[in-house]
């Protein structure tokens, strides 16, 4: 709660920034503090410290779950706009209002990791796609960005009619959009709305979450927005959907279970394999992490198939570790002028400290041992084999990491075996930039040796 | 009348709705069409929720008002989304002279 209120009261002040305050500088400045106000407030909600005391009536429960996703939400934004700040002024005359649509975003994050109901999910999920939208067109001289979020909108806005006529039909059927009231089995048999319902919304949750085959849009919309969005898009808000999938179908259908899983092992499988041939032959390296976002949210797919108690210590280690090494990979892109896997030529000799972090947060999105991708893939494909009877699966998926670890190392072998032949120039980055980065990808490594020192947090 | 009849033409427009969607080639019809399948949601809701009053005022007075509130929910979230949208289609106008979506291919390659 606490979160949900300063980020929706800074939004509004860094709106004001932008008239009030001259120059670029103190609105970064003030974004950057505003965040880590963000992470402290919810340090002493979890604490049990709370500033505001609002009767919710239900609709949201900020339990053990909700305030460690929003916390790593905002300790990885806050290290993305370490990051990146400097960048977003670079896509258009707007900064303030870039920073404070983040914000906002933020408050719908809030949102979708504490609903207790479908009104709350709703508002969440609109709450985040509405500002991505325009983030997404930011650069308005550029056709890509203009077809992206166009793209984008429209799928969007298809996406929420179909999650809207699942709530619809869930409501005739329970008389409630309170999660624990849909959650109850009457004679042992659901009706059909219910079903139907049901189907709706994890569709809906999958168009949002790009999990195949709803993930067409995907590729398009993250390689025409501007590199900076697309690292949020990718990263943050993906996890946050994910965190409100696995809490929609365990509080309100996990009683279910049999009537979904097999669509939901269906779409891993699809994901997973579509995802990882995919980015295989892409020869951009924005597209080809594109595909990966898709790829893994196959994995992430493991912990709403299992649903167990193991899926979801997963899923919140699996984000964390996805997040911080795809924001630092992107972060690093920006820098590049060439997207190409050609522009990576070369790279170990003229930056060794960004080629070495590159490495290691690639190393991580393979699952490497040693960084904090492969214990959460280790957490995630463990919860999939402790349901039994899927060890297919299992199989499947360690093959398809197989494939990813191809188009990953593609990079490094590029940044560190082969030399440019043009004189390809990074543009500059400044000291500050590169200890965040080291800070990143020692998070990176340390969540690899030391996973609970993430979950201690889940339990106390 | 029966309930069936409102759960019937709700989701006839709501299949309108979506054919429009895949089918249509200008991005302002399309949007049109998103919202067709929007306010057939509000249709079904508003009728959900007098079925729910009916059968459940005895004991709750209050029954079934829940989902009347969902309606401006969904129409507050939908005029959001109208205005980002059109100022989108704006945007897209101002640079290509033209709303229609198979301008939109050049990002595939």
């Amino acid at each position: 709660m606490n979160v949900l209120i300063i980020s929706a009261v800074w939004g509004v002040l860094m709106m004001f920034s932008g008239v009030l305050l001259k120059g670029k500088a103190p609105i970064r400045i003030l974004a950057i503090a505003g965040m880590l106000a963000l992470v402290l407030v919810n340090v002493l909600e979890m604490q049990g410290i709370k500033i505001f005391h609002i009767q919710t009536e239900g609709l949201m429960k900020y339990d053990r779950p909700a305030l460690l996703f929003i916390g790593i939400a905002t300790v990885t934004t806050f290290l993305y706009l370490l990051l990146s700040a400097r960048d977003m002024e670079k896509v258009g005359a707007y900064n303030s209002e870039y920073f404070a649509l983040i914000f906002f975003i933020i408050c719908g994050i809030d949102l979708t990791s504490s609903f207790q109901s479908l009104l709350i999910l709703f508002l969440g999920i609109e709450i985040i796609s509405i500002p991505l939208y325009i983030l997404t067109g930011s650069d308005k001289r550029n056709l890509k960005s203009n077809e992206a979020s166009l793209k984008y909108f429209l799928m969007g806005s298809f996406s929420t009619g179909l999650m809207l006529m699942g709530i619809a039909l869930i409501y005739g059927a329970r008389a409630s959009f309170d999660l624990s009231a849909i959650n109850t089995v009457v004679d042992g048999k659901t009706s059909v709305l219910l079903t139907a319902g049901m189907l709706l919304l994890m569709f809906s949750m999958a168009f949002k979450a790009s999990v195949a085959p709803f993930h067409f849009w995907t590729p398009d919309v993250y390689d025409g927005a501007p590199t900076v969005f697309t690292s949020f898009m990718a990263t943050v808000v993906k996890a946050a959907v994910f965190i409100a999938f696995i809490r929609l179908f365990s509080d309100a259908f996990g009683k279910f279970q049999p009537q979904w899983q097999m669509i939901a092992g269906i779409l891993t499988v699809a994901t997973l394999f579509i995802g990882n041939i995919t980015a295989v032959f892409q020869q951009s390296v924005k597209r080809m992490l594109a595909y990966s976002s898709i790829a893994q949210a196959g994995f992430m797919m493991f912990a709403v198939y299992s649903m167990s108690a193991e899926g979801r210590e997963g899923l919140i280690l699996y984000v964390t570790a996805y997040s911080l090494a795809t924001i630092g990979i992107f972060a690093v892109l920006i820098k590049m002028q060439d997207y190409t896997f050609d522009g990576f030529n070369g790279f170990a000799k003229r930056q060794p400290l960004l080629a070495a972090t590159t490495t290691i947060f690639l190393l991580s999105l393979a699952g490497i041992p040693l960084t904090a991708g492969f214990i959460a893939k280790f957490y995630m494909l463990k919860a999939a084999l402790a349901g039994g009877q899927h060890l297919w699966l299992v199989i499947f998926a360690v093959l398809m990491a197989a494939v990813s670890v191809y188009y990953y190392f593609r990079v490094i072998q590029a940044m560190y075996f082969r030399d440019s032949e043009t004189d390809a120039h990074e543009l500059p980055v400044s000291l500050s930039f590169k200890w965040t980065l080291v800070v990143l990808a020692g998070l990176v490594i340390v969540l690899g040796v030391f996973p609970d020192i993430l979950l201690s947090w889940y339990y106390f | 009348m029966p309930i069936n009849y409102y759960i019937f033409l709700s989701l006839a427009l709501f299949a309108i709705g979506i054919v429009g969607v895949l089918t249509r080639r200008n991005a302002i019809i399309i949007f049109m069409c998103i919202e067709l399948m929007l306010n057939a949601v509000n249709l079904l809701l508003v009728a959900f929720s007098k079925m729910h009053h009916l059968q459940l005022s005895g004991s709750n007075a209050v029954a079934g008002s829940e989902g009347q509130l969902f309606v401006f929910f969904i129409m507050v979230v939908a005029a959001a989304e109208v205005s980002v949208g059109l100022a989108i289609i704006v945007m897209l106008y101002r640079n290509v002279h033209s709303v229609d979506v198979n301008f939109l291919n050049r990002l595939k390659h």
